[in-house]
């Protein structure tokens, strides 16, 4: 099953605007609820095309800062700049995000994504060749007109990743996208955000899990009560992490 | 009680040989109360996906009235449009009394609160569940109603098949507006209600019958919705 994973040629749709440039930066980011600040000042700029991991123990507000990033919440102080300008509607729909747990629509696995499509304006010639190479590189076409909510949670995950990908996102956010899943499932999804990445997408990805971060990431974004306590290269973060809680998380410490 | 087995024979017998009466009146029910909660979900399906997504000023105090006017008296709706539809009234002019079509507004202006209070509800709920990823897509808020209607669609069934139980079981709101007039307005509830009086038991309990039968089908039919939607993974 992993091995017809490898044998996919990558033939997801590729990034086709000329934005090898899109730099994404936050600027003194600060997110209060309820009179808590649980973003604290950050300072960020990603590295383009990389894959960047979000990490840092629970409650750090890794899928917080994620959701500014991604627009799905204001900031209460800060900018969020997309090659120094904020982010507009044609932004909006150059990035996706993918979540813990799918959300899928109640409809069928095939009607999933041609829904993403149809929102973002693809002809129908064009929404149906998409919809079959997406069905093809998840390996769900066997189960298109299934309901999508009868899927098993790997599947599912690999829809909604799919569905995430068939708009050719130049960025794409993913929150703990394989929290919940078995190994085979997350070797799936690992799989096909290599493919996404080699095909010009750059992921941003939250996670736990340190052995994801290691194969997947270029750089490690570490955060600690809701500020950057390391941001730094996979290699050097993971042989020589530089801030205590980093050197503590990555330890087994509870980091307080 | 002889009378009544007797009347209770006669009304069997009535259903069984298709009276001509009593299919006039059953047939004028059912075109009166589908109309009126198909006119009822143009309006009130929208309605309460709007309000269940947008956040605005006042809007407990509309969810509060959404609420209270799902109980609106029968003979109160009866009579605003009374008001309204006679003659002296300020739509007067369109001669709506005592027609069918008035008794589609009337039963219309009841069910319209029920079902938009009830779509609020089930909306809301998918909403809390779709609305990171909708967002996530870039759906617009008109293109968010679409979407939530539609995969709420087998939830805002039965509430539409709740707005029919309260439609066709009614009877204050179309005596008034319809004048239970033979062979124009004169709908099951009405008929009941007049054969009654008059003494006449076995029409009564024919369409009573047919009433309860009625109501029997609308919920088997719910429930055999919720299983399918259920194997779906769609409810």
């Amino acid at each position: 099953m992993h091995d017809m994973v490898r044998d996919v040629p990558c033939v997801l749709p590729a990034v086709t605007e000329p934005v090898r440039g899109l730099a994404l930066s936050a600027k003194g980011l600060v997110f209060e609820a309820r009179g808590r600040r649980l973003i604290d000042g950050i300072d960020l700029s990603l590295r383009d095309r990389a894959v960047t991991a979000i990490m840092g123990p629970n409650g750090a507000g890794k899928s917080l800062l994620l959701r500014l990033l991604h627009g799905l919440l204001k900031p209460t102080q800060g900018e969020i700049l997309w090659n120094g300008q904020p982010a507009d509607a044609d932004m909006a729909r150059r990035q996706a995000m993918v979540f813990q747990r799918p959300v899928l629509l109640r409809r069928s696995v095939a009607a999933n994504i041609r829904y993403a499509l149809q929102i973002h304006g693809l002809t129908p010639p064009e929404r149906d060749r998409r919809l079959d190479t997406m069905l093809r590189v998840a390996r769900l076409d066997h189960l298109a007109e299934r309901p999508a909510r009868v899927l098993s949670g790997g599947e599912q995950q690999r829809l909604a990743l799919a569905r995430a990908l068939s708009t050719a996102p130049e960025i794409l956010f993913l929150d703990e996208p394989t929290a919940s899943l078995d190994p085979a499932s997350t070797l799936a999804i690992e799989e096909l955000l290599r493919q996404a990445q080699a095909g010009g997408t750059k992921l941003v990805l939250v996670t736990h899990d340190l052995g994801q971060a290691k194969r997947l990431a270029h750089e490690v974004v570490f955060l600690n009560r809701g500020r950057i306590a390391e941001h730094s290269a996979k290699d050097s973060f993971f042989a020589a992490p530089t801030s205590a809680p980093a050197q503590a998380f990555l330890d087994g410490r509870i980091v307080l | 009680m002889h009378d009544f087995s007797g009347a209770f024979r006669l009304a069997l017998e009535l259903i069984t040989s298709g009276d001509s009466t009593l299919v006039e009146i059953v047939l004028l029910s059912l075109r009166v109360s589908l109309s009126a909660v198909g006119i009822a979900c143009l309006i009130g399906l929208p309605l309460g996906a709007a309000i269940a997504i947008t956040r605005f000023r006042g809007r407990g105090a509309t969810i509060v009235l959404l609420n209270t006017l799902m109980g609106l008296p029968p003979v109160t709706v009866g009579l605003l449009l009374y008001v309204l539809l006679s003659n002296a009234g300020p739509l007067g002019i369109l001669s709506l009394l005592y027609t069918p079509t008035a008794m589609i507004i009337a039963q219309a202006v009841l069910v319209t609160p029920i079902i938009a209070a009830l779509a609020r509800q089930v909306i809301e709920d998918l909403h809390a569940e779709y609305d990171e990823q909708l967002r996530s897509l870039g759906v617009g808020k008109m293109q968010s109603i679409a979407t939530l209607l539609w995969d709420g669609r087998y939830s805002l069934i039965t509430v539409a098949l709740a707005g029919f139980g309260r439609a066709i079981a009614e009877v204050g709101a179309v005596i008034i507006v319809g004048g239970n007039i033979e062979r124009v307005t004169r709908v099951m509830t009405t008929a009941i209600a007049l054969e009654t009086s008059k003494g006449d038991l076995a029409l009564a309990l024919a369409l009573g019958i047919i009433l309860i039968t009625l109501a029997i089908f609308v919920n088997a039919g719910v429930m055999a919705l919720k299983a399918t939607a259920a194997r779906a993974a769609y409810a």
